[in-house]
């Protein structure tokens, strides 16, 4: 019974993660119908420059700041520079090009980090919390959830209390409307892509120093559980990808506690499956027209 | 459809593909698809005959990789060029083909079992058992598409190395397989080198996958496959079975890319999961969109890139003088970098790829001859 209790929390707060990854695929979903598959490496990106910073300075804080606006920065820039010159008529070439991407980013920073673990530190200690005998959450895994929670407010009110958010909001729903109207439809969508971008560094920041360190490779594996998150939410919907993402989590901690970590690949793929094959609009999708 | 060369092309002797000439050909080869495709098949056959008798041990083990990975190349053309059906789950596929012909080998090798017949059936198994594979991920696919698909094939890239750690009592976990090979046959000298006895095999295989599928896509099921990709709907309405064409092609690949994958295991003599690891499937989809995603002869050129590229950048990487550390960080990641912004260039600029540009090439020069 304590075991289930811990992993259960334990999954909620790499849920929480996963939660924010799959937010920031949905975010680029939604302003832009493409399934960014280069958002592993760029977040993974984002927290190379943050580690040179903590290294540099020995601050976490800098550190983690900076990886947020090298997020912001690398989704600006990946936008600016390469997705706006996609042929959007086949969905197959964004894929294709964001794939492109993730063999650029993955070696450009195998070149310069090499191709081996480095440490990542965490600013509060792992160590769970126990109430009465049972072990229940460190400090870590609080300040996870409130830095997944603070996000996903301050997301919430800027799409719908302010009005960039309208903005952002309108020019994906129609974008020639938008511009007859005076939005800036090309600076929205790079807004979005760098918003996103950000969230995706900070879901890596929190994910990194729980699995086994900072490597070029170290998102693969998270962005296949986002994704499958995203898509159990639905892809469409923010709500949608928060339940999906802590859904996914807690699933995922049964699995690799009591039959090990090891076969968390394949859980995840046997999940996508399901969802796929039963719901492939995800549970909160809307009705969607047939085709034929 | 432009006419499919079916010659596999070694990165020496590629020979530029000649402009469209069917007028020129003798009545029976215009009208017998499956006897053009067979002439062009002995014709490419015997120039690498010759071929691999000039070459040193070290180009024809290349040529041969060539090879192998030509049958995946080719099956993932078919799959997202003609039926436009993305998979990013090509190398756990050549995976599953190499772990059954590593394990069938090394089975008929205890049991004492030799011969020449023991190659091609264990070839068989891994094709057999690959295209099982591919037809449960096929079933599932049918009934996805584009992004989500992608993630599908994306999960199964990341999964399928990792179940060789999860039953490492079969998979021997990282470590992998070694796969017990027979020398050449006899029959062909006590001291013909092994490389082109490797050669041959890879190229034997190189040359069934390439006819089989150049006639398939020439064929009724080809049409389908193309009417699928550029119109589900249409296609529906023409009384094309839209699923089943789908699973037709995923499993049809799926059998191209087992095929490739065992013949890697034959080469390499070992199979290990860090060989088949996500990287490699994006290096396909890479190789198969570079090369030119409208027809097999761009999965040839895609093939021979895969061999060639990292081979040059290293090549490259010796002339500039760096310190060790250096030099080994550039050593693997050189080629991917490279790889991927060839990929986003083509992608974004030359969408048709090698082949692509080839036949426009082709296209300008004929215009233009007529004039003077």
């Amino acid at each position: 019974m304590d075991r289930f209790v811990f992993l259960t929390f334990d999954g909620l707060s790499k849920g929480a993660v996963l939660a924010a990854f799959a937010l920031a695929l949905v975010l680029i979903w939604r302003a832009a119908r493409i399934v960014n598959f280069a958002q592993g490496a760029m977040a993974v990106a984002a927290a190379y420059a943050g580690y040179s910073v903590t290294t540099a300075t020995g601050s976490y804080w800098l550190g983690f700041a900076a990886a947020l606006v090298g997020g912001l920065l690398i989704g600006m820039v990946v936008e600016r520079a390469v997705m706006r010159f996609v042929d959007h008529s086949s969905p197959l070439s964004e894929v294709i090009v964001a794939l492109g991407l993730v063999l650029v980013m993955q070696a450009v920073l195998g070149m310069v980090y090499g191709n081996e673990f480095l440490p990542a530190g965490t600013p509060f200690s792992r160590n769970a919390l126990s109430v009465g005998d049972v072990p229940l959450l460190s400090r870590y895994d609080l300040f996870v959830f409130g830095a997944v929670l603070l996000v996903l407010v301050a997301l919430a009110a800027l799409f719908t209390r302010t009005a960039i958010g309208l903005r952002m909001r309108a020019s994906a729903f129609a974008p020639e409307v938008s511009r007859l109207l005076g939005v800036n439809v090309g600076g929205m969508l790079t807004l979005g892509w760098a918003l996103a971008s950000a969230v995706g560094a900070l879901a890596a920041m929190l994910v990194i120093p729980t699995e086994l360190g900072l490597h070029p490779h170290a998102m693969d594996l998270v962005f296949v559980s986002a994704f499958t998150a995203a898509v159990v939410g639905g892809l469409d919907s923010p709500p949608g990808a928060v339940v999906g993402g802590l859904t996914v989590g807690l699933i995922l901690s049964y699995v690799s506690g009591y039959l090990g970590s090891d076969v968390t690949p394949m859980a995840v793929l046997v999940l996508l499956l399901a969802v796929l094959l039963v719901r492939p609009g995800g549970l909160f999708s809307s009705t969607v027209a047939r085709q034929a | 459809m432009s006419e499919q060369t079916v010659t596999p092309s070694a990165p020496a002797a590629a020979p530029a593909p000649a402009p469209r000439r069917a007028l020129a050909l003798p009545g029976f080869l215009s009208r017998s698809t499956l006897l053009r495709h067979l002439v062009l098949a002995v014709f490419a056959g015997v120039l690498l005959y010759l071929l691999t008798q000039q070459l040193d041990p070290f180009r024809n083990f290349q040529l041969a990789t060539v090879a192998a990975y030509l049958c995946a190349t080719a099956g993932l053309t078919l799959l997202v060029g003609m039926n436009g059906q993305l998979s990013l789950g090509h190398g756990a596929l050549m995976a599953v083909g190499a772990y059954t012909v590593a394990l069938a080998q090394n089975r008929f090798a205890d049991s004492g079992i030799t011969g020449n017949q023991v190659l091609p059936l264990s070839l068989a198994l891994g094709v057999l058992v690959t295209m099982a594979a591919g037809a449960v991920i096929g079933l599932a696919a049918a009934r996805l598409r584009g992004p989500y698909l992608a993630g599908v094939t994306l999960a199964v890239a990341v999964a399928v190395p990792a179940a060789t750690v999860t039953f490492d009592e079969t998979f021997n976990s990282e470590q992998g397989l070694s796969v017990a090979v027979e020398p050449p046959p006899l029959s062909l000298g006590l001291y013909f080198p092994n490389e082109r006895w490797q050669a041959w095999v890879a190229l034997t295989g190189a040359l069934l996958t390439m006819l089989l599928l150049a006639n398939l896509v020439r064929s009724r099921v080809g049409r389908n496959l193309r009417a699928v990709r550029d119109d589900e709907v249409a296609a529906r309405l023409a009384g094309i079975h839209v699923g089943r064409t789908q699973v037709l092609a995923f499993v049809v690949s799926a059998a191209s890319a087992g095929l490739g994958g065992g013949l890697m295991a034959l080469l390499a003599q070992s199979v290990s999961p860090g060989a088949f690891s996500l990287t490699l499937s994006l290096f396909l989809l890479m190789a198969v969109v570079i090369g030119g995603l409208g027809s097999l002869s761009g999965a040839v050129w895609g093939a021979v890139l895969l061999v060639a590229l990292p081979d040059l950048t290293h090549d490259s990487a010796q002339w500039v003088s760096l310190s060790p550390a250096v030099a080994q960080r550039l050593e693997g990641n050189l080629p991917l970098a490279v790889f991927g912004l060839t990929l986003i260039v083509v992608m974004i600029a030359a969408p048709g790829g090698v082949q692509g540009l080839l036949r426009r090439i082709g296209a300008r020069v004929r215009r233009r001859a007529p004039a003077r």
